[in-house]
């Protein structure tokens, strides 16, 4: 979309983004992503849906998955059309994202 | 493990004082209500979002013992939403709810706006009635009013644990009689589980109630607030007082399915969009790309324009309505809320939070009902299905089946918009010294110019009447 003339707010940059949001880490991944299943994708959707875009595709063809900042949200299991290559829990009580605004 | 909360909790270590954790089964059967093991509690409630602790306060105030389950550190913790909590059905629940509730604003202006690239035509609905008791709807900060309606099922007699995950259910001779939580020896045994787990809801479909899950049954919603001064949204959105607006935002993500939102709290805005699933990740976009696109359109960015972010956040929603709905009642078991899809996503009405205080206050009730009754099997809780059946949650929800695919077809999204941008432009730009141009005749132009066909346009009519007429 076009601006109006006047200039667009500037767009802060995606860190910067994420440490808006709360997060109390789990001392263990709640999901974890089979690196080996990853390579014959052909979609990577994960990839750009993941809202906190966890999942980054390395030069090897696989898949690097930080779980950290997940917003336990479940469209990367959702939009994943690769059987086994995500298995995904909730993080354990207590932990994961603390949202305060939403 | 973790530090976890409470140690008057009754689940895992620190529950001394109650009685029999993950004891194994005692034989030989009882009574239809009782289950094998020996329940702790009447009802486990899985969720203290508003659909878990409608259904804790509902089976609470019916005098059953009630455990109300929170993953998160606190209620609403992991809860997010897209604008606007109606209240009328906690009227029933919690009288003179909006005296007490933490309220951010009042919404007494409504508006839909279609919006293309540099067009947008608003309905804009204002009545100072919604901004006086008993009030319509409001926004209000999910960290507070979930709180705090779980407050008010504690306050009738529920148990409520946070940090707790219930990881999966426990069945005996195929029936519902508990869940396992992530606490140490955490069994909890139950004669009725009520699933609010949400739109994941891993407990509704471990218990086989969703037979396939349909990702173009689901959206994803993503959301900045921020903040500005309340004089600052006061004057930009023409309110006062505690006053609010929600905007509901039709042809917002260019391509995808879905829509935008955009509403006041009290000092900060929070500006969102909702896209669908398949068409999300084939468009290759990133999310908050989408809300960038919107906080520049020309309608939008004075009204946002300098508001710093506070939060990011970002969750599913189950907005296939009533094609997606799983089986409701189990032996042992309810669902309700997201986890049940019960979200209304029918364009002009976008309601969720209703439905969900609405299906576990329901739910909560069956539950209380059949335990009384000594059948909690799935014809003993079936009354939950016929009470949502009398009730407005699926009453709306049947009438309204056809309106999320309408709503998220190509030409509702796409070529509608244009059109009716296209025609009000066409009517108000002054053509000096040409004549003015007939409306039928702008009409049929429109058509012809964004390749719609007559045809497809009354079939959308006809489906838009079986939905809204």
């Amino acid at each position: 979309m076009k601006g109006s003339g006047m200039a667009p707010q500037p767009e802060i940059g995606f860190e910067e983004r994420m440490e808006t949001v709360d997060f109390d880490v789990a001392e263990k991944p709640h999901i974890v992503v089979d690196g080996e299943v990853c390579r014959s994708c052909t979609t990577r959707a994960c990839v750009t849906a993941c809202p906190a875009n966890l999942f980054v595709p390395t030069s090897d063809g696989g898949i690097l998955f930080n779980y950290e900042q997940c917003f336990e949200c479940g469209t990367c299991y959702m939009v994943c059309n690769n059987e086994g290559a995500i298995s995904w829990a909730y993080p354990e009580g207590g932990h994961g994202v603390v949202m305060r605004y939403a | 493990m973790a530090d976890h909360a409470g140690g008057e909790s009754p689940v895992g270590k620190g529950a001394a004082s109650q009685p029999t954790l993950g004891r194994t089964p005692r034989a030989g059967g009882s009574g239809e209500a009782r289950p094998p093991g020996p329940a702790q509690f009447d009802i486990v409630v899985v969720g203290a979002g508003p659909a878990g602790s409608a259904a804790a306060l509902a089976a609470a105030r019916e005098g059953r013992s009630v455990c109300l389950l929170e993953r998160g550190p606190y209620p609403g913790a992991k809860n997010m939403y897209g604008g606007v909590i109606y209240g009328r059905i906690l009227d029933d629940l919690v009288p003179a709810w909006w005296e007490e509730a933490p309220v951010q604003r009042w919404v007494t202006r409504r508006q839909t706006m279609v919006v293309t690239e540099e067009q947008s035509f608003t309905a804009d609905f204002r009545t100072q009635k919604w901004g006086r008791a008993p009030y319509n709807g409001a926004t209000a900060y999910r960290a507070d009013f979930d709180a705090w309606l779980a407050g008010k099922a504690v306050e009738a007699g529920a148990t409520l644990v946070t940090s707790t995950v219930a990881t999966g259910l426990i069945r005996e001779h195929g029936r519902v009689t508990g869940v396992t939580t992530d606490r140490p020896d955490g069994e909890l045994r139950a004669r009725t589980v009520i699933a609010c787990d949400g739109v994941n809801s891993f407990l509704a479909k471990e218990a086989g109630l969703y037979p396939h899950t349909d990702p173009g049954h689901y959206t994803l919603g993503v959301k900045e607030v921020l903040a500005l001064p309340r004089e600052e949204i006061d004057r930009r959105f023409n309110v006062g007082g505690d006053e609010g607006v929600d905007i509901e935002i039709l042809g917002a993500t260019p391509g995808i399915p879905g829509g935008g939102f955009l509403y006041t709290n009290t000092d900060t805005v929070a500006v969102g969009v909702i896209v669908r699933l398949p068409e999300l990740s084939a468009a290759k976009t990133r999310p908050e790309e989408l809300i960038a696109g919107l906080k520049r359109h020309p309608s939008i960015e004075p009204l946002i324009r300098g508001g710093e972010l506070k939060e990011y956040s970002a969750h599913l929603i189950p907005e296939g309505g009533y094609e997606m709905m799983p089986e409701l009642v189990t032996d042992g078991m309810l669902v309700a809320g997201d986890a049940a899809a019960l979200v209304l996503a029918a364009g002009i009405w976008l309601e969720g939070v209703n439905y969900a205080i609405g299906s576990g206050m329901y739910a909560g009730k069956a539950a209380a009902e059949a335990i009384a009754a000594g059948d909690t099997s799935r014809r003993g809780l079936a009354r939950y299905r016929t009470a949502l059946e009398e009730s407005f949650v699926l009453r709306n929800h049947r009438k309204l089946r056809r309106a999320p695919g309408l709503i998220m077809s190509e030409r509702m999204q796409g070529a509608y918009p244009q059109l009716v941008c296209d025609l009000v432009e066409e009517l108000f730009t002054v053509t000096d010294p040409e004549r003015k141009p007939g409306g039928l005749a702008a009409a049929r132009r429109g058509l012809k110019r964004r390749g719609l066909r007559l045809r497809d346009v009354l079939r959308d009519g006809w489906a838009a009447f079986r939905s809204y007429g």
